[in-house]
């Protein structure tokens, strides 16, 4: 099973990514996807900037509708998305509970949508 | 004044164990129990108030609560399975019941069926938890890091076995309990979740379930004073949970066991879990819990000022990883001959482990990173302290090994 991990993160977490490499923040993260990859549970991912670098698109009435700004207000931002291949929801979730981030903000499992994911790709 | 609601609180905290398992224990139908105690919970709470507290509660309870089981019964009747149950039950029903001690206590056989081996193992803790502590779903589910629903299935499936698979409600005979009785203890252990505090590897989600697990040791040891490991169990219980206060600073930083003030350790704790040990040494029959709290006695001897003895730990670990090879104790093992016979001694025993087995075992790259670190080994103890980060659930832990990584 691949799970979609969607990270919310602080206003704090996000101003610790400018102070460098040597920051528990980059460090605690560093970690974290070390584990992963030894695990062999980790299929991709990357930070985001922060949510007021985002658009956000939607159509209503056969309109485009582009919002300046993230889709949800809230205190923590989406900071970051990863895709993990693992066994279960358990496993997925103890890997969301190891995640710096749950600690801070929190983190958004769900599954992905393989047979959307296959016709999206589908030469 | 009348205090009805605080007396139902009461009796169902301090009975529901005794009167579930009394329930259930004539029909094995562990989630008709539960609802049948439920609802005479809610009649009690709408009918002491203007009838008054009867002067036996626990009675009042179990009466109104077998009352609604043959009601259930008999709504069912056109099962023919159910007859059985259900002429067991009438009987039941007719005999007063005039106070607390006419009842048995069967918490222990239900201990026993929640620990089953038709039973997933992974549910023998909840289902303890649930049945005999009373202790709602969505509380257990957050322990165990499931969703509260997935949780509540979970459940409602392993009561349904239990009825279905016909488990009986006894203490197993004595051919058979040695293996039944290690998992009823592996289950409470399970339930304590701390392994070890000689390691920064606590996983803090049992934390507040360390209460409860003593609680239900406590319930077998009082009905079954004649086994050491029962005893062995609850001292190594008592001799971790005696630390609780010294494992943090008031800010929430980690504090290894070698850093912790003696003097913020609880007496009481100790001077019980001491007694438990010692009674259960005295019934010359070793085992892994005893060998488990012997170790951690000898921790708690830094209470009179002594120096740690860790030739002893040594040789207890020794004993300990003979009888039962957990990764956990071959963990502490090695982290134990670390300090009696040196880094090197210590890291070599650790190489014997089996890396897959290891992986995320966040405990072994803790102490690995503490070794290499300390043996000079800066490079490889970056990398081992990457993986114990990475592996890390408690934020606090995460710290503290940040902070060594420096």
């Amino acid at each position: 099973m691949r799970y979609g991990f969607l990270i919310y993160e602080s206003t704090r977490d996000f101003e610790a990514r400018g102070s460098g490499p040597d920051h528990p923040y980059i460090a605690a993260w560093r970690a974290y996807h070390k584990a992963l990859l030894a695990a062999g549970a980790y299929v991709g991912g990357a930070p985001l900037q922060d949510a007021g670098t985002a658009t956000t698109v939607g159509i209503k009435d056969g309109q485009r509708r582009v919002q300046d700004g993230p889709f949800a207000e809230t205190k923590e931002q989406l900071g970051g998305f990863m895709i993990l291949e693992l066994p279960t929801i358990d496993a997925a979730l103890e890997w969301a509970a190891r995640c710096p981030a749950a600690a801070t903000g929190a983190v958004e499992v769900r599954p992905i949508d393989d047979p959307a994911h296959e016709a999206i790709v589908a030469p | 004044m009348n205090d009805a609601p605080g007396t139902v609180e009461v009796v169902a905290r301090s009975s529901y164990g005794r009167l579930l398992a009394y329930l259930c224990s004539a029909t094995r139908d562990v989630a008709s129990a539960e609802d049948a105690l439920g609802e005479a919970l809610v009649s009690a709470l709408a009918s002491w108030p203007s009838d008054g507290i009867p002067k036996q509660p626990e009675a009042w309870l179990l009466t109104a609560a077998r009352h609604r089981l043959v009601d259930q019964a008999r709504r069912r009747r056109v099962r023919e399975q159910h007859q059985e149950s259900l002429r067991t039950l009438a009987a039941g029903s007719a005999a007063p019941v005039s106070n607390s001690d006419a009842f048995p206590d069967r918490r222990a056989e239900l201990l026993f069926v929640c620990a089953h081996p038709v039973i997933d193992p992974a549910l023998h803790t909840p289902l303890m938890l649930q049945t005999v502590l009373g202790l709602d779903a969505a509380r257990i589910a957050q322990a165990f890091l499931v969703p509260p629903a997935t949780m509540g299935q979970r459940l409602v499936r392993a009561k349904r076995k239990i009825r279905a698979a016909g488990i009986p409600f006894e203490i197993p005979p004595p051919h058979e309990l040695a293996p039944r009785l290690e998992a009823v203890l592996e289950a409470i252990y399970a339930a304590y979740g701390i392994g070890s505090d000689e390691v920064a590897g606590v996983d803090p989600r049992r934390e507040d379930l360390a209460g409860e697990a003593i609680w239900l040791a406590r319930v077998v040891q009082q009905r079954m004073p004649d086994e050491p490991e029962v005893r062995g169990l609850l001292a190594l219980m008592l001799f971790c949970d005696a630390r609780r206060a010294a494992r943090r600073t008031p800010d929430g930083r980690y504090v290894p066991l070698s850093e912790q003030d003696p003097a913020a350790w609880s007496m009481d704790a100790i001077r019980e879990a001491e007694a438990e040990l010692g009674a259960a040494a005295q019934m010359g029959r070793p085992g892994r819990f005893q060998l488990e709290a012997a170790i951690q006695s000898v921790h708690s001897e830094r209470v009179q000022g002594g120096r740690t003895d860790w030739a002893a730990i040594v040789v207890f670990y020794e004993h300990l990883v003979a009888l039962a090879p957990t990764l956990g104790a071959r963990v502490a093992q090695a982290a134990a001959v670390a300090v009696a016979q040196g880094l090197t001694n210590g890291l070599a025993l650790l190489d014997t482990i089996d890396l897959a087995a290891a992986a995320t075992y966040q405990p072994y790259w803790a102490v690995r990173a503490h070794l290499l670190r300390n043996l000079g080994r800066t490079a490889d103890a970056a990398e081992a302290y990457d993986r114990a980060i990475g592996l890390a659930v408690d934020p606090a832990t995460r710290q503290f090994l940040l902070a060594e990584r420096g």
